[in-house]
């Protein structure tokens, strides 16, 4: 009986590590929520480049400025542009049912986005447009294929194509893998400058996802060295109540 | 000079009035300070409190969540990131509660461990045993019904899997589906009566289960790592002399051990409250669509051994009566268990081979539940449910046979 148990423990060890490779590939983001800088650029794609279709409307605007250390001036100057008021929610002008049928598919509230999908995801879903005239967008994208959105980020990202290559799989079929892309048409950034772009674009992604984040690690250590003291105590307590059990 | 009568009066006070009234210090004394306990409980035996710590943990921290929340398809998922941002202190109340509900688990799953190691299911102390059943049950009902609150993909999905599940009963099988969610799928009206069992319903009938689990418990007395009963030995005083009361004693252990857990829970709230994707799933930060299914549909890590059974046998109909069997052959160990002693420390070889494969396959079970059911998964999921099964279907033939060590007549204790 032990022994068929650890050969089915041997055997899904392979098995394990087989099933985590399963998605496309997905590049590491390294975003730092930390860097204020970082979120503030990132806020200013955002609002630039996705609030005009995709909404963040669990976010409010004063809590941005708040955490992201921007004065309400700032705040209405760079960041709000359609007359919303500061505490208003990250809101856009589309009805729902226009944009549902522009696009085949309402763009969705990227609020939550960073906790759904993951920082990893979004990072290499901003980077892998790449053209496909078969689509009404002229775009597709590697990490969902068939995405309905088309490549916001064209001028500073430029055009990139995929390239495939034939590789024979597990099963002993020729298939196209993805090889890399290649860039057809270059965009005002340079591919270093664009990764910043990504980069920090997921990072105010992976913030507004959770604003309290930054505060929750800061208070959490101070709680737990609490707790560590007050451990020790316990324990002491404990020690000398317990010395008269013989 | 004053008389005695007025001494008392002076000096009691209060309290002595109160006590002419309600029976507070005998109450304290029969369940607290003159509750005697083993000196040489070990640290598994915390978990029991630290269960009853999280209990009042849920009820507090949900009672604000309720302030906030509002059971409405159409609102419910935006109340939450409404507390998660801006309700003061909302975000650490709702990873309080979640956190908390995934730990009551590892607690309670802790604790039902300890009972099988030393035998504190066993005569006299099958209610006990019954009772905690029931509660292991209505908390199970319990994260069910929270679950769906929140909205989220996997609240929609997770509720629509397991409710269908009893539309594999016979004859009233849909009918008894259609009935539990008062509608043909999930809607604002499944989750108002889910709300309703959650925050009402179970929570009163796992009070009260906690309530009879500890009034048996403090009837026939703790059990001990050596499965004696410290009764049978008493000093002159009527005291066990293996015994010290309950407080200050073990109450000051409590503490040590309830700082300890904090230290874990904090560290999961304030650094991890997803737990990577196992406390709180990814999937559930989408807003449920009833229109679209996710690909992979897995309930919360503890119901995982059980959704693995369910998913190991080929008919659903078998699948649910073998999911449902692994946990109500629980109630029956009491009766399935022959062994002439209790404690794990006097049992032979065959019980602790049989408890340790018990382990692995609840452990290996839970994984496969949270993977994709497909050939060598299912296979090792047959293989480790014929093991779950084995271990209750053979305990009357092995605890039988297996040779055991002499009981000693007073408690180990070394300090």
């Amino acid at each position: 009986m032990t022994k068929k148990i650890i050969l089915c423990l041997l055997m899904m060890t392979p098995v394990a590590s087989l099933a985590a490779g399963g998605s496309a590939h997905l590049e590491h983001a390294n975003v730092d929520i930390s860097n204020e800088a970082s979120l503030q650029r990132g806020a200013k794609y955002f609002v630039n480049y996705c609030l005009g279709c995709h909404s963040a409307k669990y976010v409010r605007y004063n809590r941005l400025a708040l955490d992201l250390g921007l004065s309400e001036d700032q705040l209405v100057e760079n960041i709000m542009f359609t007359g919303e008021r500061p505490h208003d929610t990250m809101d856009n002008a589309i009805p729902v049912t226009d944009s549902g049928n522009w696009f085949g598919r309402t763009p969705p509230d990227l609020s939550l986005t960073a906790r759904a999908r993951g920082a990893d995801w979004i990072y290499s879903f901003l980077k892998s447009f790449y053209a496909d005239p078969s689509k009404p967008t002229g775009a597709n994208n590697l990490v969902l294929e068939g995405a309905s959105m088309p490549h916001v980020l064209w001028d500073l990202q430029g055009v990139q194509s995929a390239v495939y290559r034939t590789e024979i799989g597990a099963d002993g079929e020729a298939q196209e893998v993805f090889d890399h892309f290649e860039v057809t048409q270059p965009g005002s950034l340079s591919p270093d400058e664009f990764d910043v772009v990504a980069q920090d674009l997921t990072a105010f992604l992976v913030y507004i996802s959770e604003p309290v984040q930054l505060e929750r690690r800061s208070l959490g250590i101070k709680v737990i060295l609490f707790l560590v003291v007050l451990f020790l105590f316990s324990f002491a307590y404990k020690k000398e109540l317990w010395k008269d059990v013989k | 000079m004053s008389t005695p009568q007025q001494q008392v009066g002076a000096k009691g006070g209060f309290n002595a009035w109160f006590n002419k009234r309600f029976p507070m210090d005998k109450m304290l004394r029969e369940h607290i300070t003159e509750y005697y306990a083993s000196k040489n409980l070990n640290w598994w035996y915390v978990f029991g409190s630290l269960a009853l710590v999280v209990l009042i943990i849920q009820i507090v921290t949900g009672i604000f969540l309720t302030m906030s929340y509002k059971p409405s398809a159409a609102e419910a998922f935006a109340s939450v990131e409404y507390i998660m941002r801006d309700v003061n202190w909302g975000w650490m109340i709702r990873y309080m509660h979640s956190t908390g509900a995934s730990m009551f688990f590892v607690v309670v799953y802790i604790h039902m461990f300890r009972g099988l190691m030393y035998g504190s299911y066993k005569n006299p102390r099958e209610l006990i045993w019954i009772f905690g059943m029931f509660i292991y049950l209505a908390l199970a009902a319990e994260a069910f019904f929270g679950y769906l609150l929140p909205w989220g993909q996997m609240s929609y999905w997770g509720a629509q899997v397991i409710v269908s599940l009893f539309g594999a009963i016979p004859v009233v099988g849909e009918s008894l589906v259609e009935w539990i969610r008062g509608d043909f799928f999930i809607s604002d009206i499944t989750l108002n009566r889910f709300f309703a069992l959650h925050v009402i319903a179970l929570p009163l009938v796992l009070v009260g289960l906690v309530a009879l689990h500890i009034l048996a418990l403090h009837e026939v007395g703790s059990s001990c790592p050596d499965g004696i009963e410290i009764k049978e030995k008493k000093g002159p005083d009527g005291v066990p002399l293996d015994g010290i009361p309950f407080h200050p004693y073990h109450t000051g252990k409590d503490l040590v051990a309830f700082v300890a857990f904090a230290i874990v829970f904090c560290a999961i709230m304030f650094f991890a409250p997803e737990m990577g994707g196992y406390f709180l799933e990814h999937a559930n930060f989408e807003m449920a669509d009833p229109l679209k299914t996710p690909e992979h549909i897995a309930p919360v890590w503890y119901f995982t051994p059980f959704y693995a059974i369910l998913r190991a046998v080929p008919d659903k109909l078998g699948g649910v009566i073998l999911m449902g069997g692994a946990m109500i052959l629980l109630f029956f160990l009491p009766w399935l268990d022959r062994s002439p002693v209790k404690s794990i420390r006097y049992r032979g070889w065959m019980f602790k081979t049989a408890l340790t494969l018990f382990v692995i396959s609840f452990i290996v079970l839970g994984y496969l539940g949270t993977q994709p059911a497909t050939g060598v998964y299912t296979m090792l999921a047959r293989i480790f449910t014929v093991i779950y099964f084995a271990f209750f279907f053979l305990m009357p033939i092995y605890t039988k046979l297996d040779k055991t060590k002499p009981v000693p007549e007073r408690v180990v204790y070394h300090d």
